[in-house]
């Protein structure tokens, strides 16, 4: 029993990870009332602008002259670049022309999913580079580098210390973003312009303000989770829609944690689980079953989604103006 | 500081004439355009002229491409349709791609299943026409049931739908597979042509698109004409209306979703039954997102839809070509489907408001 947890919590981990960076980004963003269905996009665009640069840098370098600074941050700043642009250009569409947020949201998706699966499957043939196929190796070993003393402290070591920093930086993300909602006055103000934007202006906060900055920084932040999925994750290997649905797990999430960055921390984690529960169960010869239990998170997601609604708690409900635009002249 | 003004402020439009509102959309589609062609030409360093000749092939070239083009445009248009009366009653309904799947499913189990023991092909696809619009119904009546009595939000219910038919539809194919450990179905009761659509004069395609056709004119009928339309749009105005006027809110919410997802069940079974005569868990392909895009950017007018899902599909189409014959990933027919997107949506704003700069020296 000991043994399947020590080899199934660090698989578990690693699938939640992208899962807890989609979901704090997410939540950050619908704080501000800005219901973004293109989070799945956006992932795609950090995780294909992260590869993009590193991609360039690692193909272009001669071999064993890699600078393990550059290798890290040339990535991660393309992500952020990448995810900040498409989520200013939501908020543009949304805040600035006041378009509906779903029918943006899902654009953002179509072109996102597609700008991604287009420059990971064309990327070589455009640069001319003389390599068979997307091989980030050198860049992902960079970014998976672990604690150098984390294998030697056995069980203890390869649950809590056997995971790259990206792990850890998600984890201290959904912390601080809870911490920011909850406790601080900018939380509050966020809060506010999610519930009810009109009383926040004549409160004098700036809304449009709120609901950029929100949007755009939960966009890097869901961005990088892509980068972790395809730096870290897949060892720099990138195939053609590996990313494959988990943008809408981290939509279900923010729903599964009733909008808290700090139950997502574990329920990403739950959620990684469930995703890879399938390789072990025992299914013997029926093979089919296992795409069963990838139905679960979104049941269990569909269950919370309705309980919360029965329930009718207040602070357990979606922001109030979740979905609705917000102009100051039609009040 | 305390005298901040700004530069310029946004006002709302008087209703624009209808040709002034069409030039701004115009305007916007051939800018669109144009930003889609500088893209290609840099990512492939063809010459413009020759790349839309290239896209011309892509959905022209042939008699086979045409009815593809028109096949696909008649499945988008199909779905779009579907969630139309949803969307007009401002329910969320981002679940066409899960209603859809519903009734491919459920028109392949009928095949499948059913496919030895009947023998008369009409019997077969009135079958096949129950289940599947039965079970895109029900797909549509969970999420509406949901949201009238709990006020449940639809569009998070319905996004999960969609995935909850996405993996019932991966689990039946591993089970039906052909052969096992393929992961594919493989042509269902392809030497019987058992609840294969008919082809109409030796067209595979021509039945999908005459059945559209007609559904578009019912529908617009349906919402403009009929009483339950009207009750659709008051609902979509302002529910507190709709409830003073005597309408049951509640009631009107269950059935349209009712009507849109049986509706997409049915373009399942166009689907399973009439292009792919198979099962695969992307036999939507995103159009049910695509849909929800289509329909809302046409104002829910059954005319404009066909025009924008006539845009996307050539688009479609012709990017298909042009990456194919660049050995390019074929996603990139999507990117150009986003530019386009994007412009539409936000031309919309400059229908709806205009901006007035502040002058100069004068207090605003």
């Amino acid at each position: 029993m000991l043994n399947f947890l020590v080899t199934f919590i660090p698989r578990a981990i690693m699938q939640g990870i992208p899962l807890l960076y989609g979901s704090t980004g997410e939540i950050l963003t619908e704080k501000s009332g800005n219901l973004n269905l293109g989070i799945p996009g956006i992932m795609y665009m950090g995780a294909i602008s992260s590869v993009i640069g590193a991609f360039y840098y690692e193909t272009f370098t001669p071999k064993g002259m890699m600078n393990p600074v550059l290798a890290v941050l040339i990535p991660l700043v393309c992500c952020l670049i990448g995810s900040f642009l498409t989520g200013l250009l939501y908020c543009f569409l949304t805040v600035s022309l006041r378009a509906n947020q779903n029918v943006t949201g899902l654009a953002i998706t179509t072109f996102g999913v597609g700008f991604g699966n287009f420059f990971g499957g064309s990327l070589i043939k455009l640069s001319n580079a003389e390599v068979p196929a997307i091989v980030l190796g050198g860049t992902s070993g960079y970014i998976k580098t672990t604690l150098p003393f984390a294998n030697k402290l056995g069980w203890f070591g390869q649950v809590f210390l056997s995971y790259g920093f990206l792990a850890y930086l998600a984890i201290v993300i959904a912390i601080v973003a809870s911490y920011i909602l909850k406790r601080t006055r900018t939380g509050l103000h966020l809060r506010a312009v999610g519930e009810s934007p009109a009383t926040a202006d004549a409160a004098g906060i700036n809304v449009v303000k709120y609901k950029y900055v929100a949007t755009c920084v939960g966009s890097m932040i869901a961005g990088l989770g892509g980068l972790y999925y395809v730096l870290d994750y897949s060892n720099g290997i990138w195939s053609h829609n590996a990313f494959g649905d988990r943008g809408w797990l981290a939509i279900a999430l923010v729903i599964f944690t009733i909008w808290r960055p700090s139950v997502s921390i574990l329920a990403s984690i739950l959620f990684g689980g469930l995703y890879i529960l399938y390789l072990y169960i025992p299914t013997g010869t029926e093979m089919a079953i296992k795409e069963i239990y990838k139905m679960f998170p979104y049941i269990i997601t569909l269950l919370v989604l309705i309980i919360v609604s029965l329930r009718k708690k207040r602070e357990d409900q979606p922001p109030m103006s979740l979905g609705l635009p917000y102009f100051r002249e039609e009040r | 500081m305390k005298n901040k003004r700004t530069l310029f402020h946004i006002v709302k439009r008087e209703a624009l004439p209808w040709y002034q509102a069409w030039m701004i959309r115009g305007a916007a589609i051939l800018l669109a355009l144009i930003v889609c062609s500088l893209v290609t030409v840099m990512v492939t360093g063809l010459n413009p002229l020759d790349l839309y000749k290239s896209m011309f092939y892509g959905a022209f070239g042939t008699e086979r491409k045409t009815w593809v083009l028109f096949q696909k445009l008649a499945i988008l248009l199909g779905i779009s349709l579907a969630v139309t009366p949803a969307f007009k009653m401002r329910f969320w309904n981002i679940g066409a791609e899960g209603q859809v799947m519903a009734g491919a499913l459920a028109c392949a189990t009928v095949m499948i299943t059913l496919g030895n023991k009947i023998t008369s092909n009409w019997l077969m696809l009135l079958i096949m026409l129950v289940v599947s619009v039965a079970a895109g119904a029900l797909w549509g009546f969970l999420p509406a049931f949901f949201k009238a009595h709990w006020n449940t939000n639809e569009t998070l219910f319905t996004l999960m739908m969609n995935y909850i038919a996405i993996q019932l539809a991966a689990y039946f194919i591993i089970i039906w597979e052909v052969p096992k450990g393929s992961g594919k179905i493989g042509m269902i009761n392809q030497n019987t042509r058992i609840g294969w659509l008919p082809y109409i004069g030796g067209k595979q395609y021509a039945i999908i698109i005459i059945l559209i056709a007609i559904l578009t004119v019912l529908l617009h009928i349906y919402l403009k004409y009929s009483k339950q339309g009207y009750e659709i749009a008051v609902v979509g105005e302002s529910e507190r209306t709709a409830r003073y006027a005597g309408i049951k809110v509640e009631w009107v919410i269950i059935r349209t979703m009712i009507l849109s997802g049986a509706l997409c069940g049915f373009i399942g079974m166009l689907l399973a039954g009439g292009t792919d005569h198979t099962l695969s868990t992307d036999i939507v392909g995103g159009r049910g997102f695509t849909a929800v895009m289509v329909s809302w950017l046409a104002k829910f007018n059954p005319i404009v839809m066909i025009l924008t899902s006539f845009l996307l599909v050539f688009l479609q189409l012709g990017a298909k070509e042009v990456a194919t014959s660049f050995y390019l990933n074929e996603s990139f027919s999507e990117i150009l489907t986003g530019i386009i997107l994007f412009f539409i949506i936000g031309c919309e704003f400059f229908i709806t408001y205009k901006i007035q700069f502040a002058k100069s020296g004068k207090e605003a």
